[in-house]
This record gives structure tokens, C-alpha cells and sequence, in this order.
């Protein structure tokens, strides 16, 4: 078995008087995508943060390619070779497509010139040769999801959050997109990806995490997570899995 | 130095001063409760309202306690004004620009009356102004007497208006979650005014209450407002209690470092409270988590 | 890449305005038109570019100013080491008041009220403690000659002056150019993000303050050197921490000439104000607000800004409609 990229070890944080992330463990096998699904408010995005160090855990440990990254604050660990994306994009709006990319390149790259060179391939990979010079503020929502993504794997990272990435883009602008996550994966980057979209979830993961309230509920390959009456019930509400089972079985 | 007979009425003086602070600071931490701004503004407005009340007295004759209720309403339509006409259309919804905005505003108005009534200190005469209330361990001023109790029946009517009306709800749940209030219908900018109008108001009483002992120059608004920032960042931006218990912990904190350590160092007493609260817990006693 | 052509132009420009204006008040005028430019270049490396909004950078100004003066009155230092090392100072106050507040993370809002807290705070200690003269004030010996750096023509105060703006436009138009400018920018842009891409905002902040503190500290060196007096109203007071904003704002914030337009319009407003009003105290300053003001509303990226706006706005498609993501942000 593949030592996984990422460890996440029986990680809780609370908020307030509410226990947002409830013992949850994961793993990320390198060269992967591994998706977390759940409800809505199940804890993902927290959970996200709680990896990327935006949010302190409360308790448990998490382990990067073999050292233990808990409570590192985010820039070091975008140094260490993790990007995510977020759930509500967040570009720079002051600047151009290409000055928002170069930020990301210049964190292995000092000289401009270079860094430069690098947000013009990045972007050119993503399909925005067009709009490089575009004020970021006046792209469409799945152009800047595109923006988003560049601006990430312009840092190099050897993992990948994608929070939504697809939420708020049509079926021809997922249709247009799943590819290209595919092809990061096929780069080598390991992809640890939160999607409501079950489709893009079902044709991209190898592996998934079912979280909710806080708890990894059920864990295993796409097609058997789609038939665990545990992920149905918390998806669908109680009794739900017994319903559909029952209609199944007629 | 330390007798009770010198301790004493430095603490209650410092509680009596507490109570005019707390009026200011309730209305800085209104604002800030509400408009998530601080607004420099402030201690400008309070000058102004200081220049009001000293007017009010030579030019009409009014009692600074009688002009209050002429000045409180009038100084709540110019905050509901300004909010509304200038701040709000001007900063364009970002919070930066506000900062910028009310800055500019403090600016003028303090120059204004710079401007306009050079830059010589007043006061007025009243007749109460000396007269005290003997407490048995001290004397207590009058005029000091009457605006800690005003500040609390303020303090009450403002909760009453909060709780029990429809304005008063209105601003709660735009402080709250100002996306939520929008969706179902209250006009944000008229609650925003509303509130500016409220903190100004507060510190038109405030004004009122100060003149009979205190002095008019175009400075002392911007004096009052840093110890009132220093309040309203002590006891959390946004908490009313944390405003009004922090004024009295600051005004007996300046009373009694005013007592050891003259005037100018006891304000810088203040001031690096200020800095040192902000440095380590921002967020202040009572306060939200930022 | 941009070029330091246009630079290397306005200053050759300036340079040449001693040889034909020979008016001492004008040359005056011009004198502090730039001081106050070099003070807002300062402001602007802060706040303009990393957007972080100091309302007392009359902290920075005061101490430039009296540490020359106090180690050429008291110490007998020579003017020039004093003005470098005030400038140092202030470079190490930026340093120091940046690593405490942003260690604390404040923004917005607090971090301009804890500079104006720092500003006040060593306003009043200024105006009592015996070293700077207290109530009374630091006054300059008047010693003409270079060597003193008090110059006996105004042109050579002029000169130098603009050499010291000369610098501080390069140091924008470096700062502008190099990773920590791109950082710096992402970091007023959006800070959490800029993490996510590796940007350790809290260096970037403090050390953009440092910048800011020496750039401002050495306007009011100058401003030691050329007027001989200072006090603590003049040092530390609220006009120099609003001028030198004002001139980034109008200017345009982020831009390397912003503060130098923005300058040469505030001032040349308070003169015409002095001229048409006459001279009193506070009419200046009113329009200075005022104007703050209208610019937020009118114009809020400045005069540059606007400029180069306007440029953008010909090869533009309208903006996406966006208000709910706009308000997700908030």
C-alpha cells in the first residue's frame, strides 16, 4: 500500500458551542483524486481549511508527504506544495488575469521575467490566452473558476484542494472543465476535491469520503458509496434508506 | 497621598466622568455594532455639539440641560443627514473608503469651527455649576451628579427602544446579518442612518451634560472621542455593557492616574491601555469575535 | 517591462524649474509642495499599495524630524549622518509598530486607529518630555552652509528636496516591479488568498511598513532642516498624518506619481484658498476634508488612477453581473 500524500488523523474544531469537524480521518493517495462529499453544512469546506490552515484543529494531527503539517499557517504550507481553491472565488479583483496567476508563480519564481513566462503557461493550460490581459473583475463565474484553478497550480503544489469547484457552472462548463482536473491528476498532482456534483464525483474519484455532522460516515469506491443506505440517510434524511430499499426490493 | 479622603474622590469623580465617556462611547460602539465603521467622526460631532450647547446658552438663553432636548433631536438629524446624503452614497459601500469618508468629515467639521470661532477655550456660567452634593466622605459637583443618572436613564431608553420597537429590530437584524435583513425587505440605508442618527444623538446629550463644567474649544471633541475609542476597544467593539462598564473602569483609571501622574501623562496612561488592548485582545472584554 | 523613462523625465523636468523661476515664494511653494509629495509617497507604499490605512503617519514624520534635530542640537551630530540616521528611525518604528499590530492581525479599521494611537501617544510625549524642548519646542541653530544642510539658496533646497522624491519614485517604481510589489498588492487585494498562494502576509505588511516609516521619516528631516523649528503639534500633529494621505488619494493610491499629483493639486488648492480667502487657521484643512470627500465619491482611484482607468475602459466589456458573489464576500 502507497504511503498517502495526506493524513488527516481523528481532526475536531469546534465553533462556538458546535462541534464543526467531529473526529474526521481521510487520506489522499499520491497521483489520486480523492473526493469528500456530504450534506450541505456537514463540515467540508471546514475541514478544508482545518488542512490548509486557515483553521486551527482542536484536536488530532495531520501528516504531509510523511511530516506532520497541524496548525502550520497557510502560506508555508502553499510552500510545502499544497494549493486550494475556494468555495466563493476570490480574485484579485484590482488586478488582470495574468498579474492575479503571476502571484501564485512568483512563490517559486522571484524574477518577473520568469514568474511571467509561468502565468502565461499556466494560463495558456487553462484556456485563458484570450483574457490574460482581462481585468479579473469582469469574467463570467466559470472563467473564474478556470482563473482560480490557474492561480493554484501556478504554485507547483504537489496536492490540490478543489472546494466546488464546479458549483455555479452549467452542464457544458462542467463538461468542459472535468477534463482538465483530469489531466492535473494525470501530471501527477494528487487532488483532494469537495463536489455536490455526484456525476463529476462518480466519472473523476477513485476514492471517497462521505462526511456529515462533522463525522466521516462511510468511506470506499464511488459505486459502493452510492448504494450505503448511511449515505443515503444523510443525504435524504431518516428513514430514507429503509424507503428506498424497500421500493428496490419490489 | 494614598488617604481615603484623596482616594475617594478621585474614584468617584472618576465614575461621575465614566458616566459622560460611557454616553460617548455608547455612540461609537452603536455605530460600530451596526455599520461594523468606526467612525472618526465622532469627536468632531461632540465639538460641534459643545459649540451648540455654548450657543444655545449666550445666544438663546437655553440652560444647557433644556437645550439638550432641542440639541438631541437636531443632532440626530444631522447624523441621520450625514449618514444617509454623505457617508453612505460616497464611500460606495466599502469599508475603507467610509474610514476615508468620515475622516474627511471630521476634518471639516473640526476646522470649521476652528475656522469660525478661532481657537480660544469658553465655557459658560451656570448657576449650579459649583454647587455640590455633600456625601458625608465628599463633594460631589452637581452638574457631575446629574449626568451620571441621565446616562443611565439614556442607556435604559435606548435599550427600550432596541427591544421593544420596530426600529429598534429593524437595527438589531441588520447588525446581525445585514443580507438576511435586505431579503426581507428593511431599508439598509435608512437603518444605517437611523443608527448614525442614534450615536449622534448620544453624543449631543453628552455635550449638554459636559458643558456646565467643562470647557469649548475646537479640540476637546478629539480628546473625548480617543478616550472613548479606547472604551468602546476595552469593552468590545459593538457591546453596549462593554461600553458603559469600560467607561467607568476608564474613568476611574484616568481620575487615578491623573492623581499620580499629572494631566499629560495620565492621558498617555490611556492611550497605552488603547494600544496594548487593540495589540492583544482586539476583540475587548465583552466584544464579538472579529 | 515597464520603464523608468517617465520617471527619469519629470524629475529632469522639475530640476530644471530653479533656472527660470527665481521667485522665493514660489520656489517656497514648490519646496514644500514636494515635502509633503515625499511624505505621501511614504503613506502611499502602505497604504496605496498594500492598502493598509494609516491615519498617524505624523508618527513616522515627528521622528524623522526631532531625531535630526536632537542629535545635531544636543548631540552635536553632523546634519547629514542626522538625516540618515532619522531616517533609520523611522524605518525601524515602521518596523516595530508593523510587526505588533500586524502580528495581532489587526486591519482596517483598527490598524487606523492604532496608528492614530501611536501618533497621539508620542504627540504628548513629545510635548512634555525635557529632550524635545517639551512645551517650547526644538529650535535649529542657524548655521548656512552645506555642510549643515542648510543651504543658503532656496533653489538648493529645492534641489535637494527633489532628489529625495527622485528616490522615493524609484523606490515605487521598484517596489512595483518585484515580487514583494505583486505580493503586496495580492495582500490588499485579498489577503486570505494571497496566503493560500504562499504569500506570508505578515513579513510583506511589515516590511512595506519599514519602507513607508523611512520614506515619510525623511520628509520630516527635511522639514527639520528647512523651517529650523519644530514642536510637538508640528512633528506629530494630525495635519501632516491627513496631508500625506490626502496627496496619495487624490493622486491616486498605488500609483508611483499619485503622491506627487496629489501634492501639487493640495497644495496648490490650500494657496489658492490663502489667496482668495486669506490666511486662517483650519480654512486649509477644510478643504483638504472636503476634499477627501468628493474624491472618495467622485473618483475614489485618484487622478492617476482615473487616468489610467480611462485607458482600461476602451478595450473593456462590461463587468459580469456579480452582486452575489460581491455580497458572499462581505
Amino acid at each position: 500500500m502507497v504511503e498517502p500524500l495526506l493524513a488527516v488523523d481523528n481532526v475536531s474544531c469546534w465553533f462556538g458551542g458546535l462541534k464543526a469537524v467531529d473526529g474526521a480521518s481521510l487520506s489522499a493517495p499520491p497521483g489520486r483524486i480523492t473526493a469528500l462529499i456530504g450534506p450541505n453544512g456537514a463540515g467540508k469546506t471546514t475541514l478544508f481549511s482545518i488542512i490548509s490552515g486557515f483553521v486551527r484543529a482542536r484536536e488530532g494531527t495531520i501528516r504531509y508527504a510523511g511530516q506532520e503539517i497541524t496548525g502550520k499557517p497557510p502560506h508555508e504550507l502553499a510552500r510545502l506544495g499544497i494549493a486550494r481553491t475556494f468555495q466563493i472565488v476570490q480574485p484579485f479583483v484590482g488586478l488582470s488575469v495574468r498579474e492575479n496567476i503571476l502571484v501564485g508563480a512568483h512563490l517559486h519564481h522571484r524574477a518577473r521575467d520568469t514568474a511571467l513566462a509561468v502565468a502565461d503557461r499556466v494560463g495558456r493550460d487553462l484556456g485563458l490566452t484570450d483574457m490574460l490581459d482581462r481585468p479579473a473583475d469582469t469574467l463570467t463565474v466559470a472563467t473564474r473558476k478556470r482563473l482560480e484553478l490557474a492561480r493554484a497550480l501556478a504554485t507547483e503544489p504537489k496536492l490540490l484542494l478543489l472546494d466546488e469547484v464546479l458549483a455555479g457552472l452549467n452542464p457544458t462548463e462542467i463538461r468542459d472543465i472535468v477534463p482538465v482536473i483530469r489531466d492535473l491528476c494525470r501530471r501527477g498532482i494528487t487532488i483532494l476535491m469537495i463536489e455536490h456534483v455526484m456525476q463529476a464525483v462518480m466519472s473523476l474519484a477513485e476514492h471517497v469520503f462521505v462526511l456529515a455532522e462533522g463525522r466521516v460516515i462511510a468511506q470506499g469506491a464511488p459505486a459502493q458509496i452510492a448504494q450505503d443506505p448511511h449515505v443515503v440517510e444523510a443525504y435524504l434524511g431518516h428513514g430514507a434508506a429503509a424507503k428506498w430499499g424497500a421500493s428496490h426490493a419490489q | 497621598m494614598l488617604s481615603a479622603a484623596i482616594l475617594i474622590p478621585a474614584v468617584l469623580n472618576g465614575l461621575l466622568m465614566g458616566a459622560v465617556y460611557a454616553l460617548v462611547a455608547l455612540g461609537l460602539t452603536l455605530i460600530y455594532g451596526v455599520l461594523h465603521i468606526i467612525n472618526f467622526a465622532h469627536g468632531a460631532l461632540l465639538s460641534a455639539a459643545l459649540f451648540a450647547a455654548f450657543f444655545a446658552f449666550k445666544l438663546l438663553g437655553l440652560d444647557p440641560y433644556v437645550a439638550l432636548f432641542l440639541l438631541a433631536p437636531l443632532f440626530f438629524a444631522i447624523g441621520y443627514g450625514l449618514q444617509r446624503f454623505v457617508i453612505g452614497p460616497a464611500s460606495h459601500g466599502d469599508d475603507r473608503n467610509m474610514l476615508l469618508v468620515t475622516l474627511g468629515i471630521a476634518v471639516v467639521i473640526e476646522n470649521a469651527l476652528l475656522y469660525g470661532f478661532r481657537g480660544d477655550t469658553r465655557t459658560i456660567d451656570v448657576p449650579y455649576a459649583f454647587q455640590t452634593f455633600n456625601l458625608g466622605v465628599t463633594y460631589l459637583a452637581v452638574p457631575r451628579v446629574v449626568g451620571f443618572v441621565a446616562v443611565f436613564v439614556v442607556a435604559l431608553a435606548l435599550w427600550l427602544l432596541m427591544t421593544f420597537t420596530d426600529v429598534g429590530r429593524a437595527i438589531r437584524a441588520v447588525a446581525k446579518e445585514k443580507l438576511g435583513a435586505q431579503l426581507v425587505g428593511i431599508d439598509v440605508g435608512h437603518v444605517y442612518a437611523m443608527t448614525f442618527g442614534l450615536g449622534t444623538a448620544c453624543v449631543a446629550i453628552a455635550a449638554c451634560l459636559l458643558i456646565p463644567t467643562y470647557y469649548v474649544n475646537p479640540g476637546v471633541g478629539n480628546a473625548f472621542v480617543l478616550v472613548a475609542f479606547t472604551i468602546v476597544v476595552l469593552g468590545g467593539m459593538g457591546s453596549v455593557p462593554g461600553a458603559v462598564i469600560g467607561a467607568f473602569v476608564i474613568g476611574v483609571v484616568e481620575s487615578l492616574s491623573g492623581l499620580f501622574l499629572g494631566e499629560s501623562l495620565g492621558q498617555i496612561g490611556i492611550f497605552l491601555i488603547f494600544i496594548v488592548v487593540l495589540l492583544l485582545r482586539p476583540t475587548g472584554l465583552f466584544g464579538a469575535r472579529a | 517591462m515597464k520603464s523608468f523613462a517617465p520617471t527619469a523625465i519629470v524629475i529632469a523636468v522639475l530640476a530644471a524649474v530653479p533656472l527660470v523661476v527665481q521667485s522665493n515664494a514660489t520656489l517656497n511653494f514648490l519646496v514644500v509642495t514636494l515635502m509633503i509629495a515625499l511624505a505621501g509617497q511614504g503613506w502611499n507604499i502602505l497604504g496605496g499599495y498594500g492598502g493598509q490605512y494609516s491615519f498617524g503617519h505624523a508618527a513616522f514624520f515627528g521622528t524623522g524630524a526631532y531625531v535630526t534635530a536632537i542629535l545635531q542640537m544636543r548631540y552635536g551630530v553632523n546634519a547629514w549622518p542626522g538625516f540618515a540616521i532619522g531616517i533609520a528611525a523611522g524605518a525601524a518604528l515602521g518596523a516595530v509598530i508593523g510587526a505588533m499590530t500586524f502580528r495581532s492581525g489587526l486591519r482596517g479599521s483598527y490598524f487606523a486607529l492604532v496608528t492614530l494611537a501611536f501618533a497621539e501617544v508620542l504627540r504628548i510625549v513629545a510635548s512634555v518630555a525635557p529632550i524635545t524642548g517639551a512645551g517650547v519646542g526644538t529650535l535649529m541653530k542657524l548655521e548656512l552652509g552645506a555642510r549643515t544642510f542648510q543651504f543658503q539658496s532656496r533653489a538648493a533646497f529645492y534641489w535637494a528636496i527633489l532628489a529625495l522624491v527622485a528616490v522615493s519614485l524609484v523606490i515605487a517604481g521598484l517596489v512595483e516591479r518585484s515580487r514583494f510589489g505583486t505580493w503586496l498588492v495580492a495582500v490588499r487585494e485579498n489577503e486570505d488568498a494571497a496566503s493560500a498562494l504562499g504569500v506570508d502576509a505578515r513579513r510583506v505588511k511589515t516590511a512595506a511598513m519599514t519602507i513607508s516609516g523611512a520614506i515619510t521619516a525623511a520628509a520630516g528631516c527635511f522639514y527639520a532642516q528647512y523651517f529650523l523649528f519644530i514642536d510637538s503639534g508640528i512633528a506629530y500633529g494630525t495635519w501632516i498624518s491627513v496631508e500625506a494621505l490626502l496627496t496619495a488619494i487624490i493622486g491616486g493610491v498605488g500609483t508611483v506619481f499619485g503622491p506627487l499629483a496629489g501634492a501639487i493639486v493640495v497644495k496648490s488648492l490650500g494657496e489658492a484658498t490663502r489667496l482668495l480667502i486669506g490666511d486662517a487657521p483650519g480654512l486649509d484643512l477644510i478643504i483638504y476634508g472636503a476634499v477627501l470627500v468628493l474624491v472618495i465619491w467622485i473618483m475614489p482611484r485618484g487622478l492617476i488612477g482615473g487616468i489610467a482607468d480611462t485607458r482600461k475602459v476602451f478595450g473593456r466589456r462590461k463587468p459580469a453581473a456579480t452582486s452575489i458573489e460581491k455580497v458572499g464576500h462581505g
